[in-house]
């Protein structure tokens, strides 16, 4: 119990002491652009928890949602197919290399002319940056499946889903938790910058537009609440993977105590 | 019927080239019981994967009831001797016994009592819900065996499976796998490198000498079926055989160090 208190304690001390300075430096400020955190905090609640949350909030955590799951079926999909087969690995190598190198951001116009500028587009920006991180996380997860495993599976005939499912996957699970992770924060930086061009609402469409409104402790507000939603996600990324890769944390601790 | 024919293995890779086997040869009827002895480095472990269907041979053949092994054949377990990295770390003890007879199609009630029947007799009836690296090195070792057994195979490759296990153990082990080995009718072949182990375990002991490996000796084990730690143990024929197993080992040691 101590423990857990101590540990809430350290991953807070930090936030505590940074809000508080914030929060004490700013108190008199006039600076137009950097307003009192205070003024902040209190337009905080009717910015963001009135119709906004329902008309930007949710629809861009929606597109996140949608290109974060796409990116993880088809990473996880084509990392499995191009880490299992040689010659697959051989052919694409090449063009992953490419495609990985070009940042997402300037795909915008590109996808734009392609897929308009809806929410089709703004979900394709969002998988194009996420998918990368996934693809080559799993194929690099495949390719060091364990050969004793894999000659296991040989001679009692596991074969087919059950292969797929208790030896391949489950052995690149924890890498591809690793390319999960730096995909979610690929995926909230892309969210904001997909509604940057030509988008009616969103929460980075929503930012700007209160920039460009000089409402700045608005701008701020939205700014904290970008954080947040990060932090938020990011806990609940640790969730799903504790659930995940128990297994895994578990023979990495037996294994250093040995 | 196992047949090795003419068997040859070279490993060459990284610029470094192994003979690690030479030329093998020798059967193992349906259903009996063989031991392999030979000096640590001899190409066991190689042999093994070969009879397996695990590792192409650069030369001769592996033939099991008359069919060339090409890759491994049905009915055919493997107790590796890296039993700790066979096990799959992410399933339980009983799902890790389980799996082989999932892929087999077994049916759930009969998968069932397999599983516990084979955990029950390694010794592990209350490990069923851990995961294998909770376990010691030796219960991790009886899992693996415990896993060949519920798979009931046709033909069992055993490498060094009791390396792991304190002498107590290691003496309700042999008496398992012998009697597994009486109840299934499964063809045995069992390697391992401790000289009273194999003459007590097997109806033949063979015994390679180190590499280039070839069969030093094939030596028929004339002890009773009915064996027992204790009698067995104690019969003048078994210090007899045990002797004849030391001295060719001896002598193989010896030769490979004058070549
Ligand atoms: N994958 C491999 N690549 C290259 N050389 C190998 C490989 N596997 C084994 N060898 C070599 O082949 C020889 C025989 O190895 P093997 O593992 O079959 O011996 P072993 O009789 O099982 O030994 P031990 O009793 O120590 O288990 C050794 O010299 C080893 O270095
Ligand atoms: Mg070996």
């Amino acid at each position: 119990m101590t423990a857990v208190l101590t540990r809430v304690g350290l991953a807070l001390g930090l936030p505590v002491v940074l809000v508080a300075v914030w929060w004490f430096a700013s108190a008199g400020s006039t600076d137009f652009f950097f307003p009192p955190l205070r003024t902040i905090v209190e337009v905080f609640g009717p910015t963001w928890f009135g119709e906004r949350l329902v008309d930007d909030v949710l629809p861009s955590l929606g597109r996140l949602a949608a290109g974060y799951a796409a990116a993880l079926v088809l990473g996880v999909g084509l990392g499995v197919l191009i880490g299992s087969n040689r010659w697959v690995r051989a052919v694409t190598e090449p063009v992953l290399e490419f495609l990985r190198a070009i940042p997402p951001p300037v795909l915008v116009p590109v996808l734009m002319l392609v897929a308009g500028i809806g929410n089709g587009m703004k979900i394709l920006v969002i998988i194009s940056g996420c998918v990368w991180p996934i693809l080559l996380n799993t194929v690099a997860g495949v390719r060091a499946v364990d050969g004793v495993l894999e000659d296991t599976c040989r001679t009692y005939r596991i074969r087919g889903t059950l292969r797929w499912r208790h030896l391949v996957l489950r052995s690149a699970s924890p890498q591809i938790v690793t390319g999960a992770r730096q995909a979610l924060s690929v995926g909230i930086i892309l969210m904001v910058i997909s509604e940057m061009f030509a988008a009616s609402s969103g929460l980075g469409f929503t930012v700007i537009q209160f920039k460009d409104g000089f409402q700045i402790p608005e701008m701020w507000s939205g700014v904290i609440l970008l954080g947040l939603l990060g932090v938020l996600l990011s806990m609940l990324f640790r969730v799903v993977e504790h659930q995940v890769l128990s297994w895994y944390h578990g023979s990495r601790t037996a294994q250093k105590e040995r | 019927m196992l047949t090795v024919d003419g068997l040859g293995k070279v490993y060459a890779s990284h610029g470094r080239r192994v003979e690690a086997i030479g030329d093998l040869s020798f059967e193992v009827e349906t259903g009996s019981f063989v031991c392999i002895v030979g000096p640590s480095g001899c190409g066991k472990t190689t042999l093994l994967r070969c009879c397996a269907g695990l590792l192409p041979p650069t030369s001769g053949t592996v033939t099991l009831s008359g069919s060339p092994v090409t890759g491994p054949p049905e009915g055919l377990a493997v107790v590796f001797q890296e039993y700790g990295r066979s096990l799959f770390p992410w399933l339980r003890v009983a799902d890790n016994v389980d799996l082989p007879l999932r892929a087999a199609g077994v049916d759930r009630a009969e998968r069932r009592r397999l599983v516990d029947e084979a955990l029950d007799a390694v010794g592990l009836g209350d490990a069923h819900r851990a995961y294998p690296w909770q376990l010691s090195g030796g219960m991790q070792q009886r899992v693996a065996i415990a896993r060949a057994i519920a798979y009931q195979p046709r033909v069992l490759l055993m490498d060094e499976p009791f390396a792991a296990v304190d002498a107590q153990t290691r003496a309700d082990l042999e008496d398992l796998v012998r009697s597994v080995w009486q109840r299934l009718g499964v063809t045995l072949v069992f390697v391992t490198h401790d000289i009273d182990e194999a003459v007590y375990l097997g109806q033949r002991v063979i015994m390679l000498t180190s590499s280039p490996t070839r069969v030093a000796e094939d030596l028929t084990i004339d002890l009773p079926d009915e064996r027992d730690q204790l009698t067995t143990r104690g019969d003048p024929r078994f210090t007899e055989l045990r002797g004849r197993v030391y001295a060719q080992i001896q002598k193989a040691k010896l030769e490979g160090k004058a070549r």
